[in-house]
């Protein structure tokens, strides 16, 4: 089966500078696959690269299955950093001009500035646009194509929160109508609430990649019991030594989340006053964090 | 590349600032072959480089007077339309823009040269067409009969002039890509029409031979020689019969082939940013 992004030890350098190094990258059919990484981690350079716009030093790239060559980006859409258009322009005749290169019909343009919620403005000079019409209608033009594969750059960036909320609800509908986006962001609650799958990118290294949870890690409990040493130590009879640590004036429990009740029987019983008991979910920031630092240590 | 072109052409006739170098263009010329020259001889003025008599203003000599100006003036204006045809993608990034849709950078490219060609050309129909009124309206007012030069010759004229402002206008096209930007290549591209060429001629060929003999070879006293040859005045700046005028077709000729694909190999090959 055809993945619709793949990449193969992608590498691009500029004279000494590193700025991707040995990416395999895969995206598969009809997810939303998250691109997060701080600024400069590479990000841009990688769609770049996807999209013909940068030639790699090293390494493959395939779009839907095709290799560089003409006709890749057939069924590929894009907005990479940040929208840029005609100023003299009107929005609409921006996207008339583009739907021209992209050989597709007149009726597309009024179709994605309806999607965007622009058509009321889509007359006015893109000059005169506001930094988030601006990116709606960066988003309308890589919709043109109607594409099977979208390749979003930072989407919500300019956008107001009502926009960025949109946005996000767009691209879940394009994700659920069988579109693949690939989207990269350094907004981990907005890859959070809307990536299948993430990839983590840092100085140029995919360091991680799997789905949220997945890079969440395992999931565990936090307890708050009175007095705490014989919490942690009735604790630690009960599940093992390794799997509890004292943090903050309470025990975070390496077990599963459904072992709750159980766990709270058996303090009570043992004559704990039990304050608090909840599932504890590493925040997907701390893990980024964690990542990016563990990354960093690996390149140094 | 038809959807290209029809796209460039779109962009070229709704940028205001065309228009604006088409009026320039105009203005130049109506100013400086037919005005002026008129006025002064309506006027009993004389002053240098102006031996312009008033047969020489008559419809009959409208392939030259409409010439005249493409090596020097009327060409930088042309190279300006070229520079802001392709280095306007860099100035607002709208390269990404453009070839994210699926063109490749080849079919952009040759879609804005073809534009730029059908501009050459319109911009040289223009100067003719407003030549032609302007030494009509002088014939008039002095009674002078209207003879108007053989459509052999006005199709020569207005391919030769077409030849050499398409060639200006790759050169435009070439320093974009090149600097990939707007301000420089126009900057730089005036200077070598206005100053440079004109120092080369007046001051460095006359002293150095081997200057005298390069100069045979540059775009620029190619484009006058040619002009020359179909008549333009000889007092214009840049006109000169430095070589013949066939010897001069087939440089300029190079000169528009070279400029464009050298264009193309440097798009081709370098990373958009």
């Amino acid at each position: 089966m055809n993945l619709p992004v793949q990449t193969e030890g992608l590498t691009k350098r500029y004279g000494g500078l590193t700025a991707v190094q040995d990416l395999h990258l895969t995206v598969r059919a009809g997810e939303v696959y998250g691109f997060l990484g701080p600024n400069g981690a590479g990000k841009t350079t990688t769609l770049r690269m996807l999209l013909g716009l940068v030639r790699p030093t090293a390494g493959t790239v395939r779009l839907l299955g095709r290799p560089p060559g003409a006709g890749r980006l057939t069924g590929v859409g894009a907005l990479i950093e940040g929208p840029a258009f005609y100023p003299y322009l009107s929005g609409r005749d921006n996207l008339r001009v583009l739907a021209r290169y992209a050989g597709v019909g007149a009726d597309r343009v009024a179709l994605v500035l309806d999607l965007v919620d622009l058509t009321d403005r889509a007359g006015d000079r893109y000059a005169g646009y506001s930094l988030g019409m601006k990116q709606r209608l960066g988003v309308a033009a890589a919709l043109l194509k109607d594409p099977r594969l979208l390749i979003l750059d930072e989407p919500t960036n300019g956008l107001d929160p009502a926009g960025m909320a949109d946005m996000r609800t767009l691209i879940r509908r394009l994700g659920a109508g069988g579109c693949t986006v690939l989207v990269s962001s350094h907004l981990l609650g907005e890859v959070e609430q809307i990536c299948d799958r993430v990839g983590v990118i840092s100085r140029g290294r995919l360091i991680a990649e799997g789905t949220v949870a997945e890079l969440r890690g395992t999931a565990g409990l936090r307890v708050l019991a009175d007095p705490l040493d014989e919490a942690a130590a009735r604790t630690r009879a009960l599940v093992g030594d390794d799997r509890v640590r004292v943090v903050d004036g309470g025990l975070e429990l390496a077990v599963a989340p459904e072992r709750a009740a159980w766990l709270n029987a058996e303090l009570v019983s043992a004559g704990l006053a039990v304050r608090e008991l909840r599932p504890r979910e590493r925040d997907l920031e701390q893990v980024f964090f964690d990542l990016i630092e563990k990354g960093t240590a690996d390149v140094a | 590349m038809s959807r290209s072109f029809r796209a460039e052409t779109i962009k070229l006739v709704r940028r205001p600032a065309s228009w604006l170098l088409l009026a320039i263009t105009l203005a130049l010329a109506l100013i400086f072959t037919y005005l002026f020259p008129y006025a002064s001889i309506a006027g009993g003025t004389d002053g240098p480089n102006n031996d312009r008599t008033l047969p020489m203003l008559l419809p009959d000599q409208l392939v030259g007077n409409s010439l005249g100006g493409l090596p020097v003036f009327l060409g930088s204006i042309v190279l300006i339309l070229g520079v802001l045809t392709v280095g306007g993608e860099y100035g607002w990034a709208t390269w990404k823009t453009v070839l994210t849709q699926g063109p490749s950078r080849l079919e952009v490219y040759a879609g804005k040269l073809l534009a730029l060609t059908a501009a050459a050309l319109a911009v040289v129909l223009a100067v003719f067409a407003v030549g032609a009124v302007a030494s009509v309206l002088i014939a008039v007012a002095e009674s002078q009969p209207v003879r108007w030069p053989g459509p052999g010759d006005l199709l020569v004229g207005i391919g030769a002039g077409w030849l050499i402002a398409t060639m200006w206008a790759m050169l435009g096209a070439v320093l974009a890509v090149a600097l990939r930007a707007v301000a420089l290549p126009v900057g730089l591209g005036l200077v070598w029409m206005l100053a440079v060429q004109n120092l080369l001629a007046a001051i460095a060929a006359p002293l150095l031979d081997w200057v005298a003999q390069a100069q045979k070879g540059l775009p620029g006293p190619n484009a006058g020689s040619l002009v020359a040859a179909l008549g333009a005045p000889g007092d214009t700046p840049g006109v000169a019969a430095t070589v013949g005028g066939g010897q001069a077709a087939v440089v300029v000729a190079a000169y528009l082939i070279a400029f464009a694909v050298v264009g193309a190999v440097l798009l081709r090959r370098r990373d958009i940013g």
